[in-house]
């Protein structure tokens, strides 16, 4: 079953794990979002995730642990960028850029000791049964946890919007924050919850990355995952079911353009290695429809 | 409780304030950091901000002030200009990159030409038309399909650096380079070099910065497509009745930020780098983001911040070679500055009464 030196079933499996990373910080921005906040930060919460997860992961040769800091870390990025637009009322693009760029730097110094080093090994589930069908068993029930941590997430996160009094609220304060403080919700609680929320999720992709995909530390590591993850909210029209499709089809992207690199298709590597961002555009283009928060990236302050 | 009002009007006092407050802010978080690093903050503060400025071997360092400031001012001015519209150009390092590969086509295309007046000024149109068409993309994908352009414009700088590594390592690279990579050095032929004072740090970079100050300067003191821009900004609605063409606003804005950016490119490529090379492109135009807010958006505030800038990256460089201090932590204090500025600001715009609880 071979098409030009690609197999499908192993490209369909590494699809998902390719999904991952960026299906995690996507879903954390999706609520942020829907809160009312637009975070551009998510690439700086995400390099600095995978620089704090692999730290705590080689530290303490657990990759749990490292996921668990991953997240941490990535929250606290974010309450850095909640206290300035939530409380100090700044510009929410410019807050956000300002804290890609700061995430940055802050993870290139954190991480210069550990350049090229291996992550702990993170073995993957042979989930009994359903991991024993041919061909679906290897391409859906065969991998690694945080693939399925992942997809619960954003299960998780679709009932909450939709099946609860919390998401309620929550999507209350998105669409407008006015009416949502007239009748007595607190814009700026629910609000920071979300921004930490879509950090920890930032974080843990970031993560993802450097513990699981790669598996090592490398300077620039997310290249731009942070920002297609931004993209893939808007593809997703704000909805968590179509997240899940948005991540799967860009991660399609990817491993088909590292698959056909490996299999030495005469475009150069260059091309290749450009089609996931291309393809983000085209996306963009395609699915530049409504459907955003009514109060998405407008600041709250509530005059007396 | 301290409590938030809203001010009638920004203060003018803080707009002019609060970037030195900032910057001070910083410089105070920043030795805590490089304490924090095992330095000692003193010197390492000396270093940045003294040493090139007025040390022993500041004739060296202060036309690296021109070379690293020039770039840094002329993109974040074209930035300025759509920032000042709500149009968030941050591509424009991609718009750095492909203007440098247009110009540096150019001039290996006409290469061994000693036609100085040919040359330079073809190098120079296709430069800024190369920054000028990568940046429309957004624009047009914006003004036609309602494309975020803030998303648009970050992708096409991956694919930028994409290209130049392909052109670096392919269509570009030397002939006679024993099969290095990167371009012929166009630093050194007299046709195409854009240096003018190389011992100065003088190059042409420096005079299109300095002509796009005035030029942003006049378009916004003296032209009435610079009020609507401010106009678009500040008052969407009122913009959008008084018959501001949306459409035309969001394709100047980014066209004039991608010429400016490509120009920037060009004249870097064609002087202080020389070469077309997979990483001749260091971030300027990342950090010029924070050049032009930290310049108020306002053309000679732009050309001040642009040189402190400059300032941390020749200090950084010193810092790193005598003190060891890590590159990466100059850059952690570029993005503090920008956190600080952001926060200060909320004084510009909103009064701070003390309130007392239940009074209200």
């Amino acid at each position: 079953m071979d098409f030009g030196g690609v197999n499908p079933v192993l490209l369909l499996a590494s699809l998902m794990v390719a999904a991952t990373p960026i299906m995690l910080a996507a879903i954390g921005e999706l609520v942020v979002e829907r809160a009312g906040v637009l975070n551009l930060g998510v690439e700086g919460m995400m390099i600095v995730g995978s620089v704090l997860g692999f730290v705590a992961a080689t530290g303490t040769d657990s990759a749990w642990v490292g996921f668990v800091v991953a997240a941490l870390g990535g929250a606290g990025m974010a309450v850095l960028f909640g206290v300035l637009t939530q409380f100090f009322l700044s510009n929410q693009v410019a807050t956000g850029l300002a804290l890609t760029l700061f995430g940055l730097g802050l993870a290139s110094l954190m991480g210069q000791g550990y350049l090229g080093i291996k992550a702990p090994s993170f073995p993957d589930w042979h989930i009994p049964v359903l991991g024993d069908i041919p061909v679906i068993g290897p391409i859906v029930f065969q991998h690694d946890p945080m693939v399925y941590v992942g997809l619960g997430i954003v299960a998780g996160v679709w009932w909450f919007l939709n099946r609860t009094r919390g998401g309620l609220i929550l999507r209350a304060v998105g669409e407008n924050h006015e009416a949502a403080h007239g009748l007595g919700y607190s814009v700026r609680r629910v609000r920071m919850l979300a921004i930490m929320f879509g950090g920890a999720c930032a974080g843990l992709g970031g993560a993802y990355l450097s513990i699981v995909r790669v598996p090592t530390y490398a300077e620039g590591l997310t290249a731009g995952a942070g920002w297609i993850a931004l993209a893939i909210v808007v593809f997703a029209s704000w909805r968590p079911g179509r997240l899940l499709l948005g991540a799967y089809l860009f991660g399609g992207v990817t491993v088909l353009q590292l698959n056909l690199q490996a299999a030495g298709v005469a475009i150069p590597v260059e091309y290749l290695s450009m089609s996931p961002y291309i393809a983000t555009i085209l996306v963009l283009v395609i699915m530049s429809a409504g459907g955003a928060p009514g109060s998405l990236g407008k600041t709250f302050h509530a005059s007396r | 409780m301290l409590s938030l009002e809203k001010r009638p009007q920004p203060s003018r006092t803080w707009t002019l304030a609060s970037p030195i407050v900032a910057v001070l802010l910083t410089m105070i978080a920043g030795a805590g950091l490089f304490a924090a690093l095992g330095q000692d903050p003193i010197e390492a503060l000396t270093k940045i901000f003294y040493e090139p400025l007025f040390g022993e071997f500041s004739f060296f360092y202060l036309p690296q002030l021109l070379i690293k400031g020039a770039p840094l001012v002329a993109i974040a001015l074209g930035l300025s200009i759509g920032f000042r519209a709500g149009i968030w150009n941050i591509g424009a390092e991609g718009q750095y990159i492909i203007g440098a590969l247009c110009g540096a086509g150019v001039a290996l295309a006409l290469y061994p030409s000693e036609a100085r007046w040919l040359v330079f000024p073809a190098m120079l149109l296709a430069g800024a038309l190369g920054g000028f068409a990568w940046a429309m993309i957004p624009g047009l994908l914006r003004v036609r399909f309602g494309t975020n352009e803030i998303l648009v414009s970050l992708m096409l700088v991956y694919v930028a650096e994409q290209l130049l590594a392909s052109m670096a390592l392919g269509l570009m690279r030397n002939p006679d380079g024993q099969g290095f990579p990167g371009s012929r050095n166009m630093a050194r032929m007299d046709a195409a070099t854009s240096w003018i004072d190389q011992s100065n740090g003088m190059h042409w970079g420096v005079v299109i910065a300095l002509i796009g100050v005035i030029f942003v300067y006049v378009l916004f003191a003296k032209h009435i497509l610079g009020f609507q821009i401010k106009l678009a900004g500040q008052a969407p609605r009122a913009a959008a009745f008084s018959g501001v063409n949306p459409a035309r606003l969001v394709l100047f804005c980014l066209g004039a930020s991608g010429a400016l950016a490509g120009l920037a490119g060009l004249t870097e490529v064609a002087g202080p780098s020389g070469i077309v090379s997979i990483d001749f492109n260091v971030g300027y135009g990342f950090t010029a983001i924070i050049v032009a807010f930290l310049g108020r958006l306002h053309p000679v505030g732009i050309l001040l911040a642009g040189t402190l800038m400059a300032l941390t990256y020749i200090g950084g460089d010193v810092a790193q070679s005598s003190l060891g201090l890590p590159g990466a932590a100059i850059q952690v204090f570029q993005g503090m500055l920008l956190f600080f500025l952001l926060a200060v600001d909320v004084l510009t715009n909103y009064r701070v009464r003390l309130r007392e609880r239940g009074a209200a």
